[in-house]
């Protein structure tokens, strides 16, 4: 009995797959128009696009399909249409070239747009000139992957940004690349998903931005070049691991942003090269471990609004500024880390140093006051004030210290 | 002249001083970069001797060997040779001889172990601090005929270009630092010739810091071409001016 | 050939030279007498350039000294401390000297150098010389190169008997061939025989020039020193 069952049900499947068709839309082909494809199809449905340029004006996929380009065939949105509108579930887009999509104030247009679905994958598209590259709102379980985004980016609102996810859940955004666009990838009222893999650089504002996303993590990704290589603000439970952070020049320019961020964890990051490596206030109950800072402007720059925060077996080295605050008070911990400046000593040979570390110079803080001052980097009279003030500390924060440096660095 | 630079270089080369300058300027140029883990780290120390040590060299050397040649420049000045060529000759060989002492003590090693933009920079002011302060230091012998004097005038002026006027600096930023100053302070800069040395040095070591509202303004200017050029007008004026100075006043000297 | 007119030179507040005037000629040799302080050195750098008059001007052979320096190749010079970079040798300061000063025609007159015996300390360095030694090398720099004019400063001072009597003998050699020599000296005993003229010197001027036999005349004494013994009385 449970054998007929059986064999009744996977012969429903079998038809159910047999009754699947599959639509060619092409030059060579009898429908021209990827729209009238999808109109004609049903779900389940596949619609293969032969390579050429399709002015589309604007397609919209309200049925669960397979839309895939073969040779990545053109649709060029002409400045003014979006280029493709998911409107349905279980839909996958996939080897498009996505180009010219309208740009519009009042509008978030974008080069592919899902509305309000679940289960959609975009995948191997390039994407080229559009204002948004692709746009999630109400997106459930969503995968993204491996597309190239690409904007010639001048000014921020010009450009909108490269992957935009808004109140979505549970996406995956995955080896990805986006430059050239605003923020890179964009996060606003989205939760627990994960960003993977993806290369973010080049962008005007931010490699990536999280607003008020909660429980999300990214991992292994490379920021580079953008104002600023991640903002996170508002949010809570972000898992940061194993990214690149270089690159990031300039005024306002950090690896990462952190303003009202809480019980996240920040490992095995490389944050190489910025002006400020991690800047970070109004945050609490950050745990950074294993993280590489290396020739930053300034390592981390706490304010004095961040509290319980840990920073623990991270290598420091080559950093104009290991740490700089703006508060006396210190409701931070920072321990076991390996600190390049530090020049104490090691008597019993356990790998520690002996005297404290205090990573916070007083010049950082005079020239985070004043910052004109900087004309006197490395100028003898700052050596001195340093070297003094390291010794007979009055005006850096006396707690703010390691108490255990390490002698040598972390195999990180 | 050149007869005179050549018993001046001779004379100088037979001073120990200048071979142990050099000798010490290569120990602590090779041991630096072999005992930093990274070459920039290096540069860095090196810059504390490119701005420090080459001019207290330069300007105490200079005005010793100026002191001790008293006998050598009455019997010169006794001799049918204009002054001019004499003073210009001990210039030039006392310049000469600190510009190459820096140049084999420490330029050799950052070309070996930092062919780099920054590493050039710093070759280029050590030598032209080398100059200037040998300039500064003929002046400042010149003026004074004590020797006791002479040296402590030297010291001072050392003190007063790398401590003193730095502490200056800075006290006029805390006064004035509701205004935007930094144009300003530019030309602040220009009034001290280790400082114009140091941000020429900085800016393409430290890139990251003079990124900042205050770094764009001095990258503006000293990054670009007619920064640099201007700098290296100033630098020199800084070594002609001086010269030119003692140059007068020698030529009126009662020997 | 050398003129000086109305030469003043003030040291700080202190007036070395007051109103200096005086002409010396070819085959003269003029003594310039004077107490310590007198402004004879002075006067004499005065002449060589290394001191520049606060007013007043100096020519050589009609021109003005202030803005020329090749005059000085007419001059030898015996300082009156010679003093010599300290560590170079007898030879290196000869070379050097003569590296510097000497043009093809002229002829170097090494007589004193070898009559010092100099060639024996010639690897000698400055600084280790006795006094007498360094005289000896100012000396024979004065003399080397055959200058029209010879200016010694206390040429004497410090050289043994034997040294002082060449030198002396020197100096009478170059008067005969018509060459003006200045010279000062304390040891006036050492002039006697070869002075044309004298020069007194006291606080800064000139108190008068003329020629030995004039002095001799008015002051009825044979010997220089006794004369000038009687001049400084007078006064």
């Amino acid at each position: 009995m449970k054998i007929f069952y059986t064999t009744c049900l996977l012969l429903l499947s079998l038809s159910f797959r047999a009754s699947a068709t599959i639509w060619k839309v092409g030059k060579q082909q009898n429908i021209y128009s990827i729209q009238q494809a999808i109109d004609m199809s049903k779900n389940g449905d596949t619609i293969l696009v032969d390579a050429g340029i399709y002015f589309g004006k604007n397609i919209t996929v309200n049925k669960s399909i397979v839309l895939k380009g073969i040779n990545h065939p053109r649709l060029d949105g002409e400045k003014k249409y979006e280029i493709i509108s998911v409107k349905a579930n279980y839909v996958i887009v996939d080897g498009f070239k996505l180009q010219h999509s309208g740009s519009s104030g009042m509008d978030d247009l974008a080069a592919i747009k899902i509305y309000n679905s679940r289960d959609v994958v975009i995948r191997n598209n390039i994407l080229d000139d559009n204002f948004f590259g692709i746009y999630t709102q109400y997106g459930t379980n969503c995968t993204i992957a491996n597309n190239q985004i690409h904007a010639a980016g001048n000014a921020e609102l010009q450009n909108g940004n490269g992957i935009h996810c808004w109140k979505s859940d549970s996406m995956r955004i995955i080896a990805n690349k986006v430059s050239g666009h605003r923020d890179g990838i964009y996060f606003e009222f989205v939760t627990n998903s994960i960003i993977w893999r993806n290369i973010s650089e080049n962008n005007i504002r931010y490699g990536l931005h999280f607003m008020f996303s909660h429980n999300n993590a990214y991992i292994s990704n490379i920021f580079s070049h953008n104002g600023a290589g991640v903002a996170v603000m508002y949010t809570h439970g972000m898992k940061m691991y194993n990214n690149i952070f270089e690159e990031s020049w300039g005024d306002a320019a950090f690896g990462l942003l952190m303003k009202d961020i809480s019980d996240s964890y920040i490992r095995g990051n490389r944050f190489i090269r910025n002006t400020s490596g991690i800047y970070m206030e109004g945050s609490s109950r950050i745990v950074m471990e294993k993280n590489i800072f290396q020739n930053n402007g300034w390592a981390i720059k706490m304010q004095g609004s961040c509290d319980d925060n840990t920073v623990l077996y991270n290598n420091f080295s080559g950093n104009t500024f290991d740490i700089s605050t703006n508060s006396e008070l210190v409701l931070n911990l920072f321990n076991n880390n390996y600190w390049d400046k530090y020049e104490g000593y090691d008597l019993n040979r356990d790998g520690k140093g002996d005297v404290p570390y205090r990573p916070v110079s007083l010049y950082s803080m005079i020239i985070d006051k004043n910052p004109a001052t900087a004309i006197l980097f490395r100028s003898m009279i700052v050596t001195l004030m340093d070297k003094s003030e390291k010794v007979f500390p009055s005006m850096i924060p006396v707690d703010l210290q390691d108490k255990f440096p390490h002698m040598k660095p972390f195999p990180l | 002249m050149k007869k005179i630079i050549k018993y001046v270089i001779l004379d100088i080369l037979r001073n120990k001083i200048v071979m142990s300058y050099t000798v010490f300027l290569l120990i602590i140029s090779f041991s630096i970069f072999n005992l930093e883990d990274t070459a920039g780290k290096g540069l860095l120390s090196l810059l504390n001797i490119v701005l420090i040590i080459v001019p207290l060299v330069s300007i105490i050397f200079s005005t010793i060997y100026i002191y001790n040649s008293a006998e050598f420049i009455e019997l010169m000045v006794s001799q049918p040779i204009k002054r001019k060529t004499l003073w210009l000759s001990i210039f030039v060989g006392l310049a000469g001889s600190m510009s190459l002492a820096f140049f084999i003590g420490a330029g050799i090693p950052i070309l070996l172990f930092e062919f780099s933009a920054t590493g050039i920079t710093m070759i280029a002011t050590g030598i032209l601090l080398s100059i200037i302060f040998v300039a500064i230091a003929l002046l400042a012998s010149v003026c004074t005929r004590d020797k006791a004097k002479g040296i402590g005038v030297a010291i001072l002026l050392w003190f007063y270009f790398s401590v003193l006027f730095d502490g200056l600096v800075l006290f006029i930023l805390f006064q004035f630092s509701d205004y935007p100053i930094e144009k300003f302070m530019i030309s602040v800069s220009a009034l001290n010739p280790i400082d114009l040395a140091r941000v020429l040095i900085i800016l393409k070591m430290d890139v990251s810091v003079m990124l900042g509202y205050t770094g764009a303004v001095f990258q503006d200017f000293f990054g670009s071409q007619w920064g640099v050029i201007i700098a290296g007008i100033v630098l020199s004026a800084w070594a002609a001016v001086p010269l030119l100075l003692s140059l007068g006043k020698f030529n009126r000297k009662d020997l | 050939m050398i003129i000086a007119s109305n030469v003043s030179k003030k040291f700080g507040k202190m007036k070395v030279l007051d109103n200096v005037s005086a002409a010396c000629n070819k085959s003269q040799c003029i003594a310039l007498i004077g107490p310590n302080g007198s402004g004879k050195t002075t006067f004499i750098k005065c002449l060589l350039g290394m001191v520049v008059p606060g007013s007043g001007f100096i020519t050589f052979n009609e021109k003005n000294i202030i803005h020329d320096w090749r005059y000085r190749a007419n001059i030898g010079y015996m300082p009156q401390i010679g003093r010599y970079p300290d560590n170079m040798t007898i030879a290196q300061v000869l070379d050097m000297l003569k590296d510097i000063r000497k043009s093809k025609s002229q002829q170097l007159d090494e007589d004193l150098i070898n009559e010092f015996n100099l060639p024996a300390l010639m690897n000698k360095r400055m600084s280790t010389l006795s006094g007498g030694t360094r005289q000896k090398v100012s000396a024979s720099l004065a003399f080397l190169f055959n200058p029209d004019v010879l200016i010694l400063d206390e040429p004497t001072a410090g050289l043994d008997p034997l040294s002082a009597e060449i030198l002396k003998e020197k100096i009478t050699t170059e008067k005969k061939k018509g060459k003006l020599i200045l010279i000062t000296s304390h040891v006036l005993s050492d002039l006697d025989d070869m002075i044309t003229e004298v020069m007194y010197m006291q606080d800064g001027s000139l108190r008068f020039h003329k020629s030995f036999e004039e002095l001799r005349s008015d002051t009825g004494e044979q010997k220089l020193s006794k004369a000038i013994a009687q001049v400084m009385k007078n006064n």
